[in-house]
């Protein structure tokens, strides 16, 4: 399976998948550039092939750069009250407003902030948080699930054990847990500044048990074969073993799980924040405007609500369905 | 298999104890519970007493100790921010999410077997791969946003049902229930569909996917082959077996259906432990926090071993030495 999972190219495999790529039997390997080796692995492959995937990773994709290139791209900046006009608020989208005849692609809020600077700063809020807590969860996770695999024994009984009975509370209950917590310790001046670090930690520790439980898994699987036996034969200490020998052969999983987890971290966020234990109104996420939004549901200014919600649903649904995908390219069981 | 639920339990209490562990050091080490309980013209001396009162004085695993003693009597001091005891808080609350939670986990269920079982039969039916796909699309929607899209269209735009709070309740004993009063049917709705919805879902593809296995078994051939009707063979034999695993996971749901029901309540304002505990995190009331983790942990244990032992009573292949070998 490790194999499989680096995207170097075997062009003859390849080439028996059909007619397009026939030319390529005939070309080394070693003759094609980066772009072309990779364009040809079997992972390129099956994306081609799927095109599901090719939309969900273009929205992904325009998603995300929209959200790091917000700044430059949108009107104004919604953090900034200067920027704001009071006589803007509440202006439908697409319609000029009844007081100053501007008009908002999709529409503002009653403080008169622009919705579309808002939802590409909130995804970026809500893109942060969610990668850095992936990040976080799954440094702890495959660092503590390489260690029990590798070592074994009360380690590994004291490192699953916990993993398990974290396993069975929903992360968003340990995430609450540790958002309130931290609000009791820390002093409430320094609180806002704060609350994008403690969120990052919250939704990053509320996830770590899964990275553990798949890399010590595979880990076990690693550890019997010869070329563990053969680097511990030349005497290589079991930290040089772990990171350099093992650590590459356990990615794959990890990749699935990552790509699948940055989803649910960021509908963890948006649902933290929506509950009132995440990013302050001062610097909404994508849940904080869903939350402030929500108020404004029964006097029919739908759009405060809506287009955050579908931001929130876009990002969600094309980086699960990336997950989905990533996870059947990388099995070569199902293929 | 008694020896098999006996170390069940014994796992249980453990993690009860790890949890109450935590539970105690939150109320110990965050913030300082005496500044919090008294005013700020009490005095040095006040709060000393105060501090002995409480026996913060004493060493750390007696204070432990008299903390699981007073929580196993349901006491779990004062709310910081109520002022009132959190048992009293707690026992206000608890009707209205145990109503919403034990709703939910029935119209998952009864819905969601229902579905599943029509959509392994139906396979390749319409209806069926149009099931099979909306489910796909619900579990990727966040529980909020499915409680805002059904209070939108039926509390603002249709006007059916009411969009907050659990409408008339009626009082018996301490227990309060919103099922004797029309209002407090009709209030139950929406929150009973929202949070039922993600369990509906994955209850319906298990047993979708556990038929399927099933029907592909010998026994099943066997059937046909005498001459059993279909209809029996899918309900008599095939289900029975599918439901196994079915139980498992609707038990183990209970326990998650009672965590997500603090986003739920949130959404429709519902009076119940939920929305007591996102208080309790946003303005860090830790007595309440505490207890509630303690509660959250207590249904949690429960289930697994409630959930143990229906599987060993449901599997006759589970008794006796296998089970003990688990």
């Amino acid at each position: 399976m490790p194999e499989e999972t680096t995207d170097r190219a075997r062009p003859v495999v390849d080439g028996a998948h059909g007619p397009t790529t026939g030319d390529v039997i005939a070309t080394p390997a070693a003759r094609l550039g980066v772009l072309a080796r990779a364009w040809d692995s079997d992972i390129a492959y099956s994306f081609r092939r799927s095109p599901v995937t090719i939309v969900s990773a273009t929205v992904a994709l325009v998603m995300i750069l929209a959200a790091v290139l917000a700044p430059w791209i949108t009107p104004q900046d919604p953090f900034n009250p200067a920027s704001l006009n009071m006589m803007d608020g509440f202006t439908p989208p697409g319609e000029p407003n009844a007081f100053t005849g501007n008009v908002y692609l999709l529409g503002t809020d009653p403080q008169g902030r622009d919705m579309y600077s808002a939802v590409l700063h909130g995804a970026r809020v809500s893109l942060v948080v969610g990668l850095a807590s992936v990040v976080f969860s799954l440094t702890v996770g495959v660092t503590l699930g390489l260690v029990a695999g590798y070592l074994g024994g009360r380690t590994e009984a004291v490192i699953m054990r916990v993993a398990d009975v974290q396993l069975s509370f929903p992360a968003i209950l340990i995430a609450l847990l540790v958002f309130g917590i931290a609000r009791g310790v820390i002093p409430p001046a320094q609180q806002e500044q704060a609350t994008l670090f403690v969120l990052i930690f919250a939704i990053g520790i509320s996830n770590w048990a899964q990275y553990a439980r798949t890399v010590r898994a595979t880990t076990l699987v690693e550890k019997s074969k010869v070329y563990v036996d053969a680097a511990r034969l030349i005497g290589l200490k079991p930290f040089v073993v772990m990171v350099k020998h093992v650590l590459p052969n356990v990615t794959g999983p990890v990749l699935v799980i990552a790509t699948i987890n940055l989803a649910l971290a960021i509908i963890e966020e948006a649902t933290l924040s929506f509950l009132g234990a995440g990013m302050p109104p001062t610097q909404p996420s994508l849940g904080t405007l869903i939350r402030s939004g929500q108020q404004f549901l029964f006097s029919g200014e739908w759009w405060i609500l809506f287009f955050p919600a579908m931001a929130l649903i876009l990002l969600a649904l094309s980086i699960n369905l990336l997950g989905d995908w990533l996870r059947d390219a990388l099995n070569p069981k199902l293929r | 298999m008694i020896a098999y639920i006996l170390r069940s339990m014994a796992q249980g209490v453990l993690v009860l104890l790890v949890v109450a562990f935590i539970a105690f050091s939150m109320f110990r080490f965050v913030g300082d519970p005496v500044a919090n309980m008294v005013g700020q013209e009490a005095t040095l001396q006040d709060r000393q007493e105060l501090r002995e009162r409480l026996g913060l004085e004493r060493p750390f695993p007696l204070q432990f100790a008299a903390f699981v003693g007073n929580a196993l009597q349901g006491d779990f001091g004062v709310s910081y921010r109520q002022a009132r005891p959190v048992s009293d808080l707690m026992r206000e609350r608890l009707p209205a999410t145990v109503e919403l939670a034990l709703l939910s986990a029935l119209f998952a269920t009864t819905v969601g077997v229902a579905l599943g079982v029509y959509a392994a039969i139906r396979r390749d039916g319409f209806l069926a791969n149009t099931v099979m796909t909306v489910s796909l699309i619900g579990v990727s929607l966040p529980t909020f946003l499915i409680g805002i899209g059904l209070i939108y269209i039926f509390a603002v735009e249709l006007r059916w049902l009411p969009s907050f709070g659990r409408g008339q309740t009626v009082s018996i004993g301490w227990w309060t229930t919103g099922l004797l009063t029309e209002s407090g049917l009709k209030s139950l709705v929406l929150p009973v569909l929202t949070l039922g919805f993600f369990q509906l879902t994955l209850i319906m593809r298990l047993v979708r996917s556990e038929m399927l296995e099933v029907m592909r078994a010998d026994f099943i051939r066997f059937a046909r082959a005498r001459g059993i009707p279909e209809r029996t063979i899918e309900f008599r034999h095939a289900l029975r077996n599918t439901l196994i695993p079915v139980v498992t996971i609707a038990g183990l749901q209970l326990g998650s259906i009672i965590a997500f029901a603090i986003v739920t309540e949130t959404v429709f304002q519902w009076p119940g432990l939920g929305s007591l505990f996102v208080q309790a995190v946003q303005f860090a009331d830790v007595p309440v926090m505490a207890a509630y983790l303690v509660f959250v942990a207590t249904v949690f244990v429960t289930m697994n071993l409630l959930v143990d032992i229906t599987y060993v009573l449901l599997d006759p292949r589970l008794r006796g030495g296998r089970a003990l070998a688990k």
